[in-house]
C-alpha cells in the first residue's frame, strides 16, 4: 500500500489516477452485480420460508418471536454497515483512497435504513412482549444513537459546497463517532436491563434451536447481501456524478 | 511552548471575560433550564429530588452546547484562527488551549452554580458533592467533544445548528455515568464505577480529542 500510496503522491481528484481505480471497480462490479441480487432473492426467501412456515413456534412466545428473523440480522447489519463507514473513512483520510469515500457515503443511507429497522421492529415486537412500544434501555437508547449518528454523518457529508471537502469532514466524524460501536455491542452485557443478551455467540452454543438459527443465519446473509445489491448502483451513481462534475469543473476553468 | 500554550488561554479568556456577555449567559441559561423543570412537573418535592440528577446534568449539557459555536467562528471570521495555524503552537494545542479557555468560562461555572441550582430541587447533601464532582470530570469530555463538532462545522453558514446533531449523540455517554454516579450518590449505592468510567474518558477525550478537533479543522479551513 505504501509504495503505491508514494507512487500516486498526492494525487488530486481530477487527476488522472482518480479514474484508475474506479474504473477496475466498475468492472469488477458489474461482474458482482446480479450474483449478489440473485444471493439476496435466493437468501431471503429461503430464510423466510424456513422462518416463518418450518421453524416451530417459540414455546413462551408463540409465533411473536419470528420478528426476530428481521430483527437481528438489521441490527447486525446497522453495526457492520456502520464500521465498514468508520474503516473507509479511514481509508480515505490516511490513503487518500478515492473510491473509499464513495463508498463511506454510499453505505450511510443503507445503515441508517437498517438502523431504522432494527428500531421499528424492535419496537413492534416490545409491544405485545414487554407490553411498550419503547423503554429507555440501554442497547435501545444506543441504538437510537447510532441512528442519530447515521443522521449526523449524511448532514455533514451534504453541508459543504465542495464534495470532496464534505467527504474528509464527514471521514473525521465517522471515527469520532466509532466510539459508540462497542457502547451498542455490550451494552446488554455491561448494563443489566430489560434488553435479552446476544443470542448468537461465536465462543458459545447458541441460546436457541438449530431450526431457528438456519433462517437467522440464511436472513443475516441475504441483509449481507442486499447491501451489497444496492451499494454497489449507489457507488456506481456517485463515479458518475463525480465523473460529470469533473468534466464540468474542466469545462468552466478552459 | 508551555509559555505560549498559557498565553494563548490568557488570551482567550480575556476575550471570553472582556469581549462579551457569552459567559453569563450559559450560567443564565443553566438557570433557567433547571427553573423550567419545576415549572414543567409540579413543585412535589419528592419528585423534584427524583428528577434533579438528571434535569440538573441535561440543563448542563445543553448549556454546554450552546456556547460551542462561538469556540471557533469569531477567530475564523476575523482570521486570526489562521495565523494562529501559522504559529510555532502545533494545531492541537491550540485546540487544547481554547478547549481549557471554553472549560474555564463554561464547564467551570455550571459545576459551581449546579450545587445551588440542586438544592432547590431537593437534592440531598451526599448527591451534591458527587454532583460537583462529576461535573467537574464530565464538562471538560462536553467541552473536548463540542469542540471536534465546532472544527467539523466551522466554515459553514449554518454550523450551529449542525453542532447539535453531531454532538448530542456522542454525549449521551458522558450524560450517562454522570447522572448514574449522582444517583449513586443518593440512593447510597456507590458512585466509584460511574466516577471512574468519567475520569477514563476525560482522560481519552484530553488525547482525542484535540487531534480529531486539529485534523477537522485542518481540513474547513483552507
Amino acid at each position: 500500500m505504501a509504495t503505491r500510496a508514494t507512487r500516486r503522491g498526492r494525487a488530486g481528484w481530477t487527476s488522472i489516477h482518480f479514474f484508475a481505480n474506479p474504473a477496475r471497480f466498475l468492472r469488477v462490479a458489474r461482474a458482482v452485480y446480479p450474483w449478489a441480487a440473485g444471493a439476496t432473492a435466493g437468501l431471503i426467501v429461503a430464510g423466510l420460508v424456513l422462518g416463518l412456515y418450518v421453524a416451530p413456534p417459540d414455546y413462551q412466545q408463540g409465533d411473536a418471536y419470528r420478528i426476530i428473523f428481521v430483527h437481528v440480522p438489521a441490527a447486525w447489519m446497522s453495526l457492520f454497515v456502520y464500521v465498514v463507514i468508520a474503516l473507509c473513512s479511514a481509508a480515505s483520510l490516511i490513503w487518500r483512497h478515492p473510491l473509499a469515500d464513495l463508498v463511506a457515503k454510499s453505505s450511510a443511507p443503507v445503515g441508517a435504513v437498517f438502523t431504522f429497522i432494527t428500531l421499528l421492529s424492535g419496537s413492534l415486537w416490545g409491544q405485545p412482549m414487554w407490553g411498550t412500544w419503547w423503554v429507555w434501555d440501554a442497547r435501545l437508547t444506543s441504538m437510537l444513537v447510532l441512528f442519530f449518528l447515521y443522521l449526523g454523518y449524511i448532514a455533514l457529508h451534504a453541508a459543504f459546497d465542495d464534495p470532496a471537502k464534505g467527504a474528509r469532514v464527514a471521514a473525521v466524524l465517522a471515527l469520532v463517532g466509532v466510539v459508540n460501536v462497542p457502547i451498542v455491542k455490550f451494552s446488554v452485557d455491561w448494563w443489566n436491563t430489560l434488553h435479552q443478551p446476544a443470542t448468537i455467540s461465536k465462543i458459545d452454543a447458541p441460546s436457541i434451536d438449530s431450526s431457528m438459527v438456519a433462517p437467522l443465519l440464511l436472513m443475516a446473509a441475504g441483509f449481507m447481501a442486499y447491501y451489497l445489491t444496492v451499494l454497489i448502483p449507489r457507488v456506481r451513481a456517485e463515479i458518475a456524478s463525480r465523473r460529470i462534475r469533473n468534466l464540468r469543473l474542466a469545462q468552466v476553468s478552459r | 511552548m508551555v509559555g505560549v500554550f498559557l498565553r494563548l488561554v490568557g488570551r482567550e479568556l480575556t476575550l471570553a471575560l472582556r469581549g462579551s456577555i457569552g459567559t453569563l449567559m450559559t450560567v443564565v441559561f443553566f438557570v433557567i433550564a433547571v427553573t423550567l423543570f419545576p415549572l414543567g412537573v409540579g413543585p412535589e418535592l419528592g419528585l423534584l429530588s427524583r428528577i434533579a440528577p438528571g434535569a440538573v446534568w441535561v440543563a448542563a449539557l445543553l448549556a454546554a452546547l450552546l456556547s460551542l459555536d462561538r469556540l471557533f467562528v469569531a477567530d475564523h471570521e476575523d482570521g486570526s484562527l489562521e495565523q494562529l495555524m501559522l504559529g510555532t503552537l502545533p494545531l492541537e494545542l491550540v485546540v487544547l488551549a481554547k478547549t481549557v479557555a471554553h472549560w474555564l468560562t463554561t464547564g467551570l461555572p455550571l459545576a459551581v452554580a449546579a450545587p445551588v441550582l440542586a438544592l432547590l430541587l431537593n437534592m440531598s447533601v451526599d448527591g451534591l458533592v458527587i454532583l460537583v464532582v462529576s461535573l467537574l470530570l464530565g464538562t471538560p469530555i462536553l467541552s473536548l467533544i463540542g469542540a471536534v463538532g465546532a472544527a467539523l462545522t466551522v466554515g459553514l453558514r449554518r454550523g450551529s445548528a449542525l453542532i447539535a446533531l453531531l454532538v448530542l449523540p456522542l454525549y449521551v455517554p458522558v450524560l450517562i455515568f454522570g447522572v448514574g454516579a449522582v444517583e449513586g450518590a443518593v440512593l447510597d449505592v456507590g458512585v466509584h464505577a460511574n466516577l471512574s468510567i468519567l475520569a477514563g474518558g476525560l482522560v481519552g477525550a484530553v488525547v482525542l480529542g484535540p487531534l480529531a478537533a486539529a485534523a477537522a479543522l485542518r481540513m474547513t479551513v483552507e
